[in-house]
C-alpha cells in the first residue's frame, strides 16, 4: 500500500493495533491524547477506554498483562507521576502479556505545567525505555517494545515527546499478529509481598543486565558510519535536528533502546570518530552516563538544557552559526489563550474575581485560564485534583493565623473530579476544611479536545453508560447544600457564591452547562449585538474577558463570527445596551 | 530540489490545519516526503498558533528554527510580524489584511500595532489579500483559509500538482464547490 501521513500519535494506535494488543486503558493529556482518541477503529480486535485517571489506567492495563495479554497505557509525562505507584511495582512483578506505557514529555511546556524529562522514570523505576524518532518508527518500535516487554519481563516505557507526538511523517503500514494467549494460571510474582519484593529485585537487576547485553545487538540502535571526523550519540526527535543541524560526512549512532543504554556499543562508535557528540532535548540522561563511563564527549555545555531544541539552535550553540533574520521592527503585542466566546466557566470566574475577599485555588484544564486578565480569578494552579487540597491547605493556614475575612473555594472541572477531586472532597469534609469545593461541569473534558468522563454518559467506544451523578458523590459524603447553578446567569451564579460563602452547612457548588464545542449537543445559538446609542463606552463588557467583545471608536462592538450569544458581557452592561438577537 | 518549508500561522481556530492538509496531500502525491508539525491543547484557545510543513527528496526536521522558512502564510496580520524571524531574507509571505484582537487588546490593556502590513512589506516579497473580503463574496467566511492556500500556490509556483483534484477529496464534499471557487479567487488576487 501506498505511505500515508500519520502524526505520532496515529502511528502508535496503528502500532498497537498491529503489535495484537488487546487491552488499553489512558486517562487523555496534551501531547498524548490522539494515541486513544485513534484506538476506536480496531475496537473489533481490542478493548480500549478512557480511566478516571493515570493511575487506574496504568492498574488497569498491568491487570490484563498479568492475565495474560498485551495491553497499553499512555499519559501526558505529569500523568506518569499519578501513576507511578502501580509503574514501580509491576517494574518488579514483571509482566505475562507485554506491558507498554507511553509517556508523551512536553518539552518548551506548549501544554503543560512543567517540562519534567520522563526519562528518569525508566531508570528509577529499573525498566526498558524505547524512544522513536518519527511516526514510522513511532509504529514499528512498538511492535519491538511489546517483544522486549515480554522477553526481558518488565514493563515498557515508551517515550515520547511533543513533536514525535504532533509532527506527522510517512507511514507504510503492516499487519496485525495475533498473540497466542496463554492459559490463566495464578503466579505469586504478582503478589508485592515485601518477601516476594526482596526477590524480585534481584531478578530486575538481572533482567537489565540481560536487556543491556541485548541493546548492543539490538536493531533499534543503529550506526550511521558517513566518516571518522565527528560522531553523533541521539535519539527521539533530536536525531531529526542533529541530521539537520551536523555538516555531511557526520556519523550517527541513532539509539532507539535508550534503558538501558548500549553502553559498548556506545564505547565502539566512539572510537570510530574523533570528536563525540550528545546531542538530546532537556537533561544530560545519557550524556552523564556516557560520561560516567569514561567516554568523553561534548552535550549540554554547549546545547543547554532548557526547551525543545531545533536544527538551527543546534548550528547556533555548536558551531557558532548565526541565523539570517530580519527584524521587522514592529512589536507584536501577546496572544495568550483564553476562554472561548460562550464559555461557561467565564460566569463562575468573573462572579469570584469580584470578591477581593475570596482566595480560590484552581486546577488544571480549560478553567486555568480563570487566572488570565482582566478574570484574574485564581490564586494558585498546580496538579489534576489539586484545586480541593491545596484550598484545604491554605483555607488551614488561614484559620491557624488569624485571616478570618477569607473565603476559600477549590475549584475543579468535571473530569478532574473524577480523576483525583473526589479524594479532596472527602480530606475536605471529613478534616473540617473551610472550603467551598466547586466543581465546573461543562460535561466533557475540555482543554485536551473533548474526551468522555464518567459524568459524559459515553465510553471512549461510543457505548452509552451510565452516568456518575456529581451532586450524589458529593452528597454521600457528606455535603449537605449542594448549590447546582447555571453559571451564564450572573445573578444565580452570585447568589450561589454568596449562599455557600455564608453557609452554616457543609457547601459545594456544581457549575453546570455543556462545553459550546461538544458536537452531540445541539446549542441554540444567538447573537449578541450592542446598541451604539445607548453604549456609554464604559468598557464594563470588556471585564469579562470575552475574545468577542471590544471596544472600537470608544463603544462597544461585538465581532458577530464568533459571539455565540451567551449574554455575560449583556448582563454586565449597566446601559443595557446589548441585546441577543435570536437566530 | 532543495527542501523547501513553510509556516502557516494565525490564531487557533482560523483553519490552518485544514489549510496544511490540502498542502501536505497535493505534496505527498507529487512524490516529495513530507512532514507537518503542528501545535494542540492549550495554545488553540484563541492564542497564537503555527503550523509548519517541510517538504523535499528527504525531510529530518519536523521543525525549522528563526531564519528558516520559504514562506509565510498568515492569516492575520500581527501574526506575519510575530513570525516574520521565522522568514528567510529572501523568503515570501502571504498575508491576510485582517485583524483579530488578542484578549488583552480586546480587554483594552493592550493596543493592536499599527503598520503589521507596511513593515513586512519593507523587508520581504509580500503578496497582501483580503482574504475574509474575498471569502465574503463567494458565501462563507470560512473558507478564507483556501483563499489564501490559493495565493500560496501561485506565489510558490507549485502549478504542477492538480489542486483541484486535491481539494475535492479533501475537503467534505458539501463544501467542495465552494472551497474550488475559493481556491481559485485566492490564486487569481495576487
Amino acid at each position: 500500500m501506498d505511505p500515508v501521513l500519520l502524526s505520532g500519535n496515529e502511528a502508535i494506535a496503528r502500532g498497537a493495533f498491529e503489535a495484537g494488543v488487546k487491552v488499553c486503558s489512558a486517562y487523555p493529556g496534551t501531547p498524548s491524547t490522539e494515541i486513544f482518541e485513534n484506538l476506536p477503529q480496531y475496537k473489533d480486535a481490542l478493548y480500549c477506554e478512557w480511566a478516571p485517571n493515570e493511575k487506574v489506567a496504568v492498574e488497569v492495563a498491568y491487570g490484563a498483562s498479568i492475565a495474560g495479554v498485551r495491553s497499553l497505557s499512555a499519559m501526558k509525562h505529569v500523568g506518569v507521576n499519578v501513576a507511578a505507584d502501580p509503574l514501580f511495582t509491576a517494574a518488579y512483578n514483571g509482566v505475562c502479556g507485554g506491558f507498554v506505557i507511553v509517556s508523551a514529555d512536553d518539552p518548551s511546556m506548549h501544554s503543560s505545567q512543567n517540562e519534567q524529562d520522563n526519562r528518569h522514570y525508566a531508570r528509577a523505576a529499573k525498566v526498558a525505555m524505547v524512544e522513536p524518532s518519527d511516526s514510522q518508527e513511532c509504529l514499528d518500535f512498538l511492535k519491538e517494545a511489546y517483544e522486549i516487554s515480554e522477553k526481558f519481563d518488565m514493563p515498557v516505557i515508551y517515550r515520547i515527546t511533543t513533536r514525535v507526538a504532533h509532527s506527522k511523517s510517512l507511514v507504510r503500514f503492516g499487519e496485525r499478529t495475533e498473540r497466542e494467549v496463554p492459559a490463566y494460571k495464578r503466579n505469586m510474582k504478582y503478589v508485592s509481598s515485601p518477601a516476594n519484593a526482596y526477590k524480585n529485585h534481584a531478578k530486575v537487576e538481572q533482567n537489565l543486565k540481560a536487556l543491556e547485553a541485548y541493546a548492543n545487538t539490538s536493531k533499534l540502535n543503529r550506526e550511521e558510519i558517513n566518516g571518522s571526523e565527528i560522531g553523533v550519540v541521539t535519539a527521539s526527535i533530536a536525531y531529526e535536528y542533529a541530521k539537520d543541524a551536523f555538516p555531511e560526512g557526520t556519523s550517527f549512532l541513532k539509539l532507539g533502546l535508550t534503558n538501558p543504554l548500549p553502553m559498548d556499543l556506545i564505547r565502539a562508535f566512539a572510537k570510530k570518530v574523533k570528536k563525540l557528540y550528545v546531542v538530546e532535548e532537556l537533561d544530560p540522561f545519557m550524556e552523564e552516563q556516557i560520561k560516567a563511563a569514561g567516554i568523553e564527549c561534548i552535550g549540554k555545555e554547549l546545547i543547554g538544557n532548557l526547551y525543545e531544541l531545533n536544527p538551527q539552535i543546534l548550528k547556533e550553540r555548536l558551531f557558532g552559526i548565526k541565523p539570517e533574520m530580519v527584524d521587522v521592527g514592529v512589536k507584536p503585542v501577546s496572544r495568550p489563550p483564553a476562554l472561548c466566546p460562550g464559555c461557561p466557566h467565564r460566569g463562575f470566574f468573573y462572579t469570584v474575581g469580584r470578591h477581593k475577599n475570596y482566595v480560590v485555588a484552581g486546577d488544571i484544564g480549560c478553567y486555568t485560564l480563570g487566572f488570565a486578565p482582566p478574570l484574574n480569578a485564581l490564586d494558585s494552579v498546580v496538579c489534576m485534583g489539586g484545586g480541593f487540597t491545596v484550598a484545604m491547605g491554605m483555607a488551614k493556614a488561614f484559620e491557624a493565623s488569624g485571616q478570618t475575612d477569607k473565603k476559600v473555594f477549590g475549584v475543579v472541572g468535571d473530569s478532574t473530579f473524577f480523576h483525583s477531586g473526589m479524594t479532596g472532597a472527602a480530606e475536605i469534609i471529613y478534616n473540617k476544611g473551610a472550603v467551598i469545593p466547586v466543581v465546573l461541569d461543562n460535561s466533557i473534558t475540555g482543554m485536551t479536545g473533548h474526551q468522555d468522563n464518567p459524568g459524559s454518559g459515553f465510553t471512549l467506544e461510543g457505548e452509552i453508560a451510565e452516568k456518575l451523578k456529581i451532586e450524589d458523590i458529593l452528597a454521600s459524603y457528606g455535603y449537605k447544600n449542594i448549590i447546582i447553578v447555571d453559571p451564564q446567569d450572573l445573578k444565580a451564579m452570585e447568589a450561589a457564591v454568596t449562599e455557600a460563602a455564608n453557609s452554616e452547612v457543609p457547601a459545594a457548588i456544581i457549575t453546570r452547562r455543556p462545553c459550546l464545542l461538544i458536537k452531540r449537543i445541539k446549542h441554540d445559538i444567538g447573537k449578541c449585538e450592542v446598541d451604539t446609542d445607548k453604549c456609554i463606552g464604559c468598557k464594563k463588557c470588556l471585564s469579562v474577558g470575552c475574545p468577542s467583545v471590544m471596544v472600537e471608536n470608544k463603544k462597544a462592538k461585538i465581532d458577530v463570527t464568533t459571539c455565540v450569544g451567551c449574554t455575560v458581557c449583556a448582563q454586565v452592561c449597566p446601559m443595557g445596551a446589548i441585546t441577543r438577537k435570536e437566530k | 530540489m532543495e527542501n523547501k518549508s513553510a509556516l502557516l500561522v494565525g490564531v487557533g481556530g482560523q483553519g490552518a490545519i485544514l489549510t496544511a492538509k490540502v498542502l501536505v496531500t497535493g505534496l505527498m502525491r507529487a512524490g516529495y516526503d513530507v512532514k507537518m508539525s503542528e501545535v494542540h491543547g492549550m495554545s488553540q484557545r484563541g492564542g497564537s498558533v503555527s503550523t509548519q510543513v517541510h517538504w523535499g527528496t528527504k525531510v529530518y526536521s519536523p521543525v525549522i528554527g528563526l531564519g528558516a522558512a520559504d514562506i509565510i502564510v498568515a492569516f492575520e496580520k500581527m501574526e506575519a510580524v510575530r513570525y516574520a524571524n521565522y522568514l528567510k531574507p529572501d523568503g515570501v509571505a502571504i498575508i491576510n489584511d485582517y485583524e483579530m484582537a488578542s484578549s488583552t487588546i480586546a480587554a483594552g490593556m493592550e493596543k493592536y500595532p499599527e503598520g503589521c502590513l507596511e513593515a513586512m512589506q519593507k523587508h520581504f516579497k509580500v503578496y497582501p489579500l483580503n482574504a475574509e473580503k474575498i471569502a465574503s463574496e463567494l458565501g462563507n467566511v470560512k473558507c478564507a483559509n483556501i483563499v489564501l492556500f490559493g495565493s500560496m500556490v501561485k506565489a510558490l509556483n507549485m502549478t504542477d500538482i492538480d489542486w483541484d483534484a486535491v481539494i475535492s477529496d479533501v475537503v467534505p464534499a458539501k463544501f467542495r464547490e465552494l472551497n474550488l471557487k475559493a481556491y481559485h479567487a485566492g490564486f487569481d488576487a495576487v
